[in-house]
């Protein structure tokens, strides 16, 4: 079953020490007055802007390793091909800030107003992602019941681990975007997909949440594909089951440091 | 401190009123508009792109250097139309067919610009034929091309094709760049150049033009 979620927009304001690291300013820097004072207008035009929401349907692995073969065009092997079949839990998503904020920027940039349309920018790719984990706490809410006991169906054991994977990322091709929409439909959330596998609104995420053991989602970083990747953000994913209690982190205003 | 040194300055500290006030003083004092751009906001401008190359200052910095560029420009734009004053060269950029991210691409703009370059900017959603076409009829000496996604990157390819078949590989020279295109993805479709950033990008048709 589909279920929509509505996301409160003063969940997904980044903090402004993330935003300035997502625009490449090393964590030690601290921000000019001039480039305050625009950090604080993008995050202004954030919260008048941005209108997140995201879709999600869980999938049996059968499923599921049909949407992922996609158009056949996936680098074998893979690290996801090994991690869904020993999942408890496997849901679709797709989460967006909506038209508003994605339009906005070229039109900054069109008026001028370079600094404040880049900050923007940078602030909504963030934003996104918080928005993502934010569906992801609803997921993982759903694979494992609060109490710590094991899902209705027997599933979801109490230390399991969600993390999303994403069609583009990992030797999943970004083509299996195709597959990912017929199937989960994230037009009601406003998302179009165009045959370029691109998503329209231009600030939006699509993938697969895997709830299951901490150990399932370990991997190496040694597939060939590995060398071209320029996120090489699995690294602090996986790190992260680690260190933190069941669950995921959710960065805040207040956190700026819960950011992957 | 010279009135040129002084746009330079205050471009540097990207503060944009000063820059305007400062370039309309020069022009009062009759210096030539050429002489503003090249002395004063392009020089400014030099020492900002080496600092972001050099990371000691970061994108918000060059960003507030740009607008405040952007202000001396204005002022001269209209002058320097007047003059013929020849640019750097023509540089036509976009983002290519099936593509519609192009913060990457306008920052690359916005840099090229700021070396002096005369930028055509195609926006997003190119298609080959027209940076092509726009090359050929502007006179543009390098054509830079935007990708976000794997898939959008063959686009590139058909450009590279296309000046070859038009006989114009010679005379325009191609770069790409984006978030998923490689140094080998450039050198394995026949482009020129690849930029891994804005301030790269700059370096890189430096070296075509020259
Ligand atoms: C002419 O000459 C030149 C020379 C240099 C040139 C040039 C032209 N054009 C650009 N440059 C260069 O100079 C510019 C300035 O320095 C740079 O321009 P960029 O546009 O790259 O830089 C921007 C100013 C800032 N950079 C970016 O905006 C991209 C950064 C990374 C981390 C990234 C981000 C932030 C985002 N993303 Co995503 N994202 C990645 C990126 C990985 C990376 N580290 O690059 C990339 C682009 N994403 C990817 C993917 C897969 C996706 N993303 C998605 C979503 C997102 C966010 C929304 C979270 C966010 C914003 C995207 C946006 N641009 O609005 C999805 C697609 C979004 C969509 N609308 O369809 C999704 C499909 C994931 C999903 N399934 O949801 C990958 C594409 C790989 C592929 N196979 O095609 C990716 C390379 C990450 C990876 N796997 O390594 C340089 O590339």
């Amino acid at each position: 079953m589909k279920h929509t979620v509505d996301i409160p927009v003063q969940d997904v304001v980044p903090h402004e020490r993330t935003v300035l690291r997502a625009m490449g300013v090393p964590r030690d820097r601290e921000p000019g007055e001039q480039v305050a004072r625009v950090l604080e207008e993008a995050r202004d035009e954030l919260r008048s802007l941005a209108r997140p929401r995201g879709i999600y349907a869980e999938v049996s692995p059968r499923d599921f390793a049909r949407i992922y073969r996609g158009d056949g065009d996936n680098e074998r092997p893979n690290p996801l091909e090994s991690i869904f079949p020993r999942a408890d839990h496997l849901a679709l998503f797709a989460v967006t800030l909506g038209a508003g904020v994605s339009d906005r920027i070229p039109d900054l940039f069109g008026e001028g107003r370079l600094a404040l349309g880049a900050t923007l920018d940078a602030a909504a790719s963030e934003s996104v992602e918080l928005a993502a984990e934010r569906l992801q706490r609803v997921v993982a809410g759903k694979a494992r019941p609060k109490g710590g006991g094991a899902h209705a169906s027997g599933r979801g054991a109490p230390d399991a681990r969600t993390l999303r994977y994403s069609p583009g990322y990992c030797g999943w091709n970004v083509t299996g975007q195709r597959a990912l929409f017929s199937t989960l439909g994230p037009e009601e959330v406003g998302i179009r997909l165009l045959p370029s596998c691109l998503m329209e609104p231009l600030k939006s995420i699509s993938g697969v949440m895997v709830t299951g053991p901490v150990e399932i989602h370990e991997f190496e970083n040694d597939f060939p594909f590995c060398s071209e990747c320029r996120t090489k953000e699995c690294r602090a994913r996986i790190q992260s089951l680690r260190h933190e209690a069941p669950g995921i982190r959710m960065p805040t205003e207040g956190n700026p440091n819960g950011a992957a | 401190m010279e009135l040129l040194e002084q746009i330079a300055k205050e471009l540097e500290s990207g503060d944009d009123k000063a820059v305007g006030s400062l370039t309309r003083s020069a022009l009062e004092q009759k210096t030539e508009a050429s002489i503003i751009l090249n002395e004063g906001l392009i020089a400014g401008m030099q020492v900002v792109g080496d600092r972001f190359r050099d990371h000691e200052i970061f994108l918000p910095d060059v960003l507030l250097a740009a607008r405040a560029m952007n202000a001396g420009l204005a002022l001269l734009e209209p002058l320097l139309a007047e003059s013929d004053t020849p640019a750097r060269g023509k540089v036509v950029i976009g983002t290519v067919k099936g593509d519609l991210h192009d913060i990457g691409k306008n920052l690359v703009g916005i840099m090229l610009n700021g070396a002096g370059f005369e930028v055509i900017d195609l926006g997003k959603d190119v298609a080959p034929r027209e940076f092509v076409e726009t090359a050929r009829e502007t006179g543009a000496r390098v054509i830079g091309m935007s990708a976000l996604l794997t898939t959008t990157m063959p686009s590139m390819k058909e450009v590279v094709s296309l000046l070859k078949s038009e006989g114009l590989n010679g005379t325009v020279r191609t770069i790409v760049g984006g978030a998923p295109v490689t140094e080998e993805y450039a050198r394995d479709i026949g482009a020129d150049a690849y930029g891994f950033d804005a301030a790269n990008a700059v370096e890189r048709v430096r070296e075509l033009t020259n």
